[in-house]
């Protein structure tokens, strides 16, 4: 999808320009484009280092953890369906807090693990569990406190208040976090219900169709 | 609420910047040390963006330069004008969910184009600052354990994108 947007604009550009007699800047279009790409990032550089270097303090110095440990009882009512003590958890609330002061890098890997175990409570691996779901939505709307890139940006820019933004940004996330939350919901409350789950056809032979007790494949087995 | 999100603005930055050392230390952890050695991670993350965004903003310069951008926003502009919504943020909204690097360069380019503290400026930060690449994170996620079947999960990121452009227009309207 990326591929088509991509050629499309410089497709269409070229057309464009053509039609319209501006062939000549939007050659020089794609040189500043160019340079403009380059330039932001350099911009980046010194935010990012400093913040990444703050951030690294808060995670050695246990205060991410702190932060998570706060989290914890929403984390609970927001998976049901994952036992008290599994590691899952512990992985989901690192996701969530990393996420929370902005560390994308160090959430990515916390979330892929916190998938895995929760792939060990699925018993159709082919298919999302709600919690898996959740944990999803959690990671789309991505409640972040402080948006350092977007900070740098408008500060390169020549911003008169680069960081006025984190009062909006947070107030914008706070609502698609909390319209993320009860989309989910709504479509774990239909499925209770007993509305047909939807199965897809397995495409691989790789996996067997194996135990989904019939209805409800999206419950863990009783035992764990 | 104004007050409060305003005064956030102004005081969240500080006090990042003051407590978290300050509670490190507390704890015996190395500060500067530590901070040497996480920051490293910035270099790396802010050069390994550099392909990206030249590749997104060389074709929005061009789409732009072209007069086509013009006429697109030209096309919708009556649609959402009623709402309040500038059209020349549109194609981030539409962006947003489908690409971070090009959401990100259009983003920019907006910032650039119409200065950094106008609303359309404004808008384009917070849009691009409050949500994430749903169909990245949808990707990455369900592709490293092998989920084929994402069943709802990219109708909920979706309409949390949506919910959340609308939301970031009207915060900024809100507090500007």
């Amino acid at each position: 999808m990326v591929n088509w947007i991509w050629l499309g604009m410089i497709g269409l550009s070229v057309l464009f320009g053509a039609a319209n007699g501006r062939i000549q800047q939007v050659t020089e279009a794609a040189f500043s484009g160019a340079q403009t790409g380059v330039t932001v990032c350099f911009g980046l550089i010194s935010i990012l280092v400093f913040w990444m270097g703050l951030m690294k303090i808060a995670e050695v110095s246990g205060i991410v953890r702190r932060l998570s440990l706060l989290m914890a009882p929403v984390v609970r009512w927001l998976f049901p369906d994952v036992p008290k003590d599994h590691p899952a958890l512990g992985y989901i609330l690192s996701n969530l807090s990393a996420n929370l002061i902005g560390l994308g890098n160090a959430a990515t890997p916390m979330g892929i693990r916190a998938m895995q175990e929760l792939q060990k409570l699925n018993a159709n691996p082919a298919v999302a569990t709600p919690a898996m779901c959740t944990l999803l939505a959690l990671n789309t709307a991505s409640i972040t406190i402080v948006p350092t890139t977007l900070i740098a940006i408008r500060m390169n820019f020549g911003s008169a208040h680069p960081a006025d933004i984190i009062g909006p940004t947070l107030l914008a996330t706070a609502i698609s976090t909390g319209a993320a939350i009860a989309a989910d919901r709504w479509y774990r409350r239909r499925q209770r219900r007993g509305a047909p789950p939807m199965l897809p056809p397995i495409h691989s032979p790789v996996h067997p169709p194996v135990a989904a007790p019939s209805g409800q494949p999206d419950r863990p087995p009783a035992s764990l | 609420m104004v007050a409060a999100l305003n005064a956030l603005s102004a005081w969240a930055i500080p006090m990042f910047i003051v407590l978290i050392p300050l509670v490190a230390a507390f704890r015996k952890v190395p500060v500067y040390e530590t901070f040497v050695d996480g920051a490293k991670d910035g270099f790396q993350t802010a050069i390994a963006i550099i392909p990206h965004l030249v590749g997104m903003m060389t074709a929005i310069s061009m789409f732009r330069a072209s007069g086509a951008m013009d006429m697109l926003i030209g096309w919708v502009a009556p649609l959402f004008s009623g709402l309040g919504i500038p059209a020349e943020v549109l194609p981030l909204g539409l962006l947003r969910p489908i690409t971070g690097a090009g959401s990100l360069a259009f983003a920019t380019d907006l910032i650039k184009t119409y200065g950094p503290d106008s609303l359309i400026g404004r808008i384009a930060s917070v849009v691009q600052g409050s949500t994430d690449t749903t169909l990245y994170v949808v990707t990455v996620y369900f592709g490293a354990v092998g989920i084929r079947n994402a069943r709802y999960a990219l109708k909920v990121g979706l309409f949390s994108d949506a919910v959340g452009f609308f939301a970031a227009v009207f915060a900024c309207w809100l507090l500007f």
